[in-house]
């Protein structure tokens, strides 16, 4: 035993050689082994060992559904009762924003009142803007509304703010409550951890089947989906504000003689407030993330542009649209933030002013409500950006896309040809061949080398769960998308952060190329690759890729840049070319953070991959998206448990590795 | 003629770790630091009595780790002690209900940080008005009586800055106004000045003496800057390892310092500073020609030029003014190179 950990756990050659050769031989010729030996158990996991979870969890949501009652009211009282509370405030906001107020339904509807006009809606924007930051924040709100408004998307775009608008409070306020709650009882926050942990993990679509069948296809759906995809990275947040408030300040609050709820509402939550924002950012850009993925189940708006010009290879209208949730994302972020960020106005005696004076911009978004909607029986272009003065942007795109398809192709061919031939199809072979039972082994390995004999265990039995739900080969088909994602990604995102952190210019433009890369919805990206490389595994790699890069530039910069500048000046001190700087001390201490850098690349990688399961792969993507179309609940769930799984392994296991590299330098565990 | 004492602490234990309270009763409240290490416990507070009268500023004197600060917590029961009691007004604040300490602290208590500690989003007034606000005082009156404290601190025409707009010097006084603000009998402040820069922090101390010259209150002041506890302490208590090492007044800590440890930090006091006429005086003697008079209770830094200009010693007078001694410039010389005889 003393002898067998010596060889296997110290000398890092003698364990990832010997496992990587094992590995590699396994999946060459599993085939000719299971031919060899007529065991047929070796390349596919035996059907009457499986694991028949599906079958289960769906029957177990029908009886939900059909036959679950809590004595007094039912189950399906209760999501009528849920789909009824949040469905109130968002007509309310649809039509207000958009649809107009009726009585009545269907062809007997009489209207009572319009909705509110574009200009009143930019202008309540502008001054937003305005109050929140300054008149360039202003511009800039003007702008993108504006553009919404020329570029004829204004009706969609209201309906996917409308959506925001709901689940926006909701997911903030939902969260920080559960976050209060965490904060004030441990015991409630070691319950939710795990769960906070699952919710992250899982990927987007296969909760919006269980909701699908809980609420129907609709608004309703759409919006449950999108709070719970959007809660919990604000109770993470919450935690860590809550948490973060300095002893002293609680201290203060205690020794002035605050009741509890004082202590929490006066003193707490208004110190943590800067923090609290950072997360109601989050949940914006999470929000519109999903309710633009949520279209898929009705939420309409510009994402329901996006799917059906994807479906119809509308390459124009995709990248109108597309443009369109770029520009809302981006007004949206840089509004959050700025409220985030705000400053309080300076010296505060004004009330002796009148209302116009205290409140201009109050005032004079009512004066703009009230005079357009009056101005709207004269000039109905006030209430309505008129149809005639829009511009289409729709047929430039295409005609710029065939020309690049037209002139292009061969290059374009080429690449995805080099790298298909190259790098993609030997991964897929090599990950696809690994046999499952080997795959459980070297896992449990791995993660016993790496983390400890928990760890091991932990992924041995993760691994083997998706090996008995019989998810082996598709699972093993993610892996290799993720990991070739992975690896292309950190290729250009790790070179490009270093870069960012040596050179300033070139950390502003990269920062803010990063930054904009970020606030994008997932869906977006699958748009241009589509349209230059249509379908298959190369366009979704190019769209992980894309999206999965930002953390790989910003751990490394950051780890690079926060390297002890007494050790760089060590290193100058003891002669280092610049060169020798990079590779010997810059290098090697950032290494912890590149490596959770990694881990989050992964995260993102694995999350998108579903996504890209629209655009054709053979993944457990795939396996989720078929079940959103068949509404197979629990087909669905187990899938997306699987990549979780992935996802929580890979977390783990490069978790460890960090931990290890730190405490190997010396930087505390 | 003593004073009454406003807190009484008895016997007072802090231990942290698992089962603190466990092992604290096994051990009839007193365990030894043999029986706190096998159990693998740390005991921040260990059997602390103290007595603080009132009108005077106790100074809690320790370096970092010998349980201070951790103490004035146990006093202000913003940290629950593992046993002991500790009397304020004479009722036992480890047994008072909930509310009942929520209304002592409202009324009777006041806490200065060390960070400031000031709500970042409230201005300087709200912040000073903010213990008012807790307990339901109107606007107008609260905000009246903050304004009345921020002139008294010298802070008068910042009411509307925010915390982050002032130095450190500034929000501290801002710490202190707030603390002031219900005008506690108790008055905590919990190493005020030591975030400060060395000329502000001097110049905070000035302002505290002159406060506490108007103000008359009685106060808990901790430090890790023994310059600092004299300078300000009409008592010190010295702290090490979470046990009160000696209590004494600053005179006396440096006459006669109880163990090395404090004799150690008493070395390089400026004597003169400390040291009274009484100290060094020669008793009796009162027939000899003197130059003139001095009190017993002057400190030797205010009479040194007097004695030193003189070739003829001073007759000393008592506070009734009764002749007690005399001293001359050779006693000014001793204390200078610290040859004080031990009393």
């Amino acid at each position: 035993m003393n002898l067998l950990r010596r060889i296997f756990l110290q000398k890092a050659a003698l364990f990832w050689l010997p496992v990587f050769a094992v590995t590699w031989a396994l999946s060459a010729y599993s085939f000719p082994l299971y031919k060899a030996l007529g065991a047929r158990w070796i390349i596919k996991y035996p059907a009457q060992a499986q694991l028949h979870l599906e079958a289960n969890i769906s029957a177990f949501m029908q009886w939900l559904v059909e036959d679950a009652s809590f004595g007094l009211f039912s189950f399906r009282d209760l999501t009528r009762f849920i789909s009824a509370l949040i469905e109130a405030p968002y007509s309310f906001a649809r039509n207000a924003l958009i649809d107009g107020f009726s009585v009545g339904l269907g062809s007997d509807a009489v209207d009572v009142a319009p909705s509110l006009s574009w200009v009143a809606v930019i202008v309540t924007l502008v001054a937003m803007g305005h109050y929140a930051r300054d008149w360039n924040l202003a511009a800039l709100m003007a702008g993108c509304f504006g553009y919404l408004a020329i570029f004829g998307q204004w009706d969609s775009a209201m309906v996917t703010l409308a959506s925001v608008l709901i689940a926006v409070p909701i997911g903030a306020v939902g969260g920080l409550l559960l976050g209060i709650l965490a904060y004030r009882m441990p015991y409630f926050e070691t319950m939710i951890r795990p769960v906070l942990d699952l919710m992250q993990t899982v990927p987007v679509f296969s909760y919006l089947v269980p909701i699908l069948f809980l609420f129907g296809f609709g608004p309703v759906a759409a919006l449950v989906a999108t709070i719970i995809y959007a809660m919990p990275p604000m109770v993470r947040v919450t935690i860590v504000a809550l948490r973060g408030v300095p002893s002293e300040i609680h201290d203060v609050g205690v020794m002035v003689g605050c009741t509890k709820r004082q202590l929490m509402w006066k003193v707490i939550i208004p110190s943590a407030a800067p923090t609290l924002m950072v997360g109601v950012n989050q949940v914006i850009m999470l929000s519109l993330n999903m309710v633009i993925i949520a279209s898929m189940i009705g939420a309409g708006g510009l994402g329901y542009d996006v799917l059906t010009a994807l479906r119809r290879l509308d390459i124009g209208g995709g990248i109108e649209a597309g443009v369109a949730i770029v520009v809302m994302a981006i007004a949206l972020d840089r509004l959050s933030q700025a409220f985030a960020t705000r400053v309080p106005d300076e010296v505060a005696n004004h009330t002796t002013q009148n209302l116009a004076k205290r409140h201009p911009w109050l005032v004079s978004v009512l004066v703009v409500a009230v005079g357009t909607f009056l101005l709207s029986y004269i000039f109905p272009a006030v209430q309505d950006y008129p149809k005639s003065m829009t511009l289409s942007t729709g047929t430039f795109w295409s005609d710029v896309i065939g020309y690049i398809n037209v002139h292009f192709f061969d290059a374009f061919e080429a690449v995805k040809t080099v790298f298909l031939t190259y790098l993609l199809l030997p991964v897929k072979r090599f990950f696809v061949g690994i046999p499952w039972a080997w795959g459980i082994i070297v896992m449990t390995l791995i993660g016993w080398r790496v983390g400890g004999i928990g760890l091991g265990l932990l992924s041995g039995v993760l691994t083997a769960f998706i090996a008995a739900v019989g998810l082996w080969n598709k699972a093993m088909v993610t892996v290799y998308l993720c990991g070739v994602s992975v690896l292309v990604a950190s290729a250009i995102g790790i070179p490009l952060g270093i870069f960012a952190a040596q050179n300033d210019r070139a950390n502003r433009i990269i920062g803010s190329f990063i930054d904009t890369l970020q606030t994008l919805p997932s869906f977006v990206y699958l748009i241009p690759v589509v349209m230059l490389f249509r379908v298959g595994d190369f366009s979704a790699m190019v769209a992980v890729v894309l999206y999965a890069m930002a953390p790989a530039v910003r751990y490394a910069a950051h780890g690079v840049r926060s390297v002890d500048p007494q050790l760089i000046e060590a290193g100058l001190v003891s002669g280092c070319t610049p060169r020798q700087l990079l590779w010997r001390i810059k290098l090697p201490m950032a290494l912890p953070e590149l490596l959770l850098g990694l881990n989050q690349t992964i995260l993102l990688a694995l999350s998108m991959l579903v996504i890209t399961a629209l655009v054709g792969t053979r993944d457990l993507g795939q396996e989720v998206y078929i079940a959103l179309t068949k509404a197979n609940t629990g087909q669905g769930i187990v899938a997306g448990l699987s990549v979780a799984f992935i996802a929580i392994i890979a977390d783990r296991i490069l978790s460890a590795f960090a931990t290890r590299a730190r405490t190997k330098m010396g930087m505390g565990s | 003629m003593e004073k009454p004492i406003i807190l009484d602490c008895k016997n007072v234990w802090k231990i942290y770790g698992s089962q603190a309270s466990r092992i604290h009763s096994e051990h009839n409240g007193n365990p030894s630091s043999d029986a706190l290490k096998a159990n693998g416990l740390i005991g921040a507070v260990r059997a602390v009595n103290l007595q603080i009268r009132q009108g005077e500023i106790f100074v809690i004197m320790g370096l970092s780790g010998s349980g201070k600060s951790t103490l004035v917590r146990c006093l202000s029961r913003l940290v629950e002690p593992t046993g002991g009691e500790i009397l304020f007004e004479g009722k036992d604040l480890l047994t008072t209900s909930d509310a009942e300490l929520i209304e002592i602290r409202r009324k009777k208590m006041g806490m200065v940080f060390q960070q400031f500690a000031l709500l970042p989003h409230l201005t300087v007034l709200q912040n000073t008005a903010f213990p008012l606000e807790v307990q339901g005082v109107p606007r107008a009156a609260r905000e009246a009586r903050a304004r009345e404290v921020i002139e008294l601190v010298g802070l008068k025409g910042r009411e509307a800055y925010y915390p982050r707009q002032l130095s450190g010097g500034q929000q501290q006084r801002v710490g202190i106004a707030r603390s002031l603000a219900v005008e506690p009998d108790l008055w905590f402040l919990d190493e005020p000045f030591s975030a400060l820069d060395p000329l502000i922090r001097r110049e905070m101390q000035d302002e505290f003496l002159r406060l506490q010259n108007l103000l008359h209150k009685t106060i808990v002041f901790i430090t890790h800057d023994f310059d600092e506890a004299i300078r300000l302490a009409d008592r010190i208590a010295v702290m090490k390892d979470g046990k009160v090492v000696q209590v004494a007044t600053p005179e006396e800590l440096v006459l006669n310092p109880a163990t090395d440890y404090v004799e150690e930090f008493t070395r390089h006091v400026t004597r003169s500073k400390v040291l009274t006429v009484g100290a060094v005086m020669t008793s009796g003697g009162s027939d000899i020609k003197t130059a003139g008079d001095v009190g017993i209770g002057q400190r030797i830094e205010a009479v040194a030029d007097l004695l030193e200009a003189s070739d003829l010693p001073f007759r000393v007078l008592d506070g009734d003014g009764n002749a007690v001694g005399t001293i001359g410039r050779q006693a000014v010389i001793d204390v200078l190179v610290g040859r004080v005889l031990k009393k």
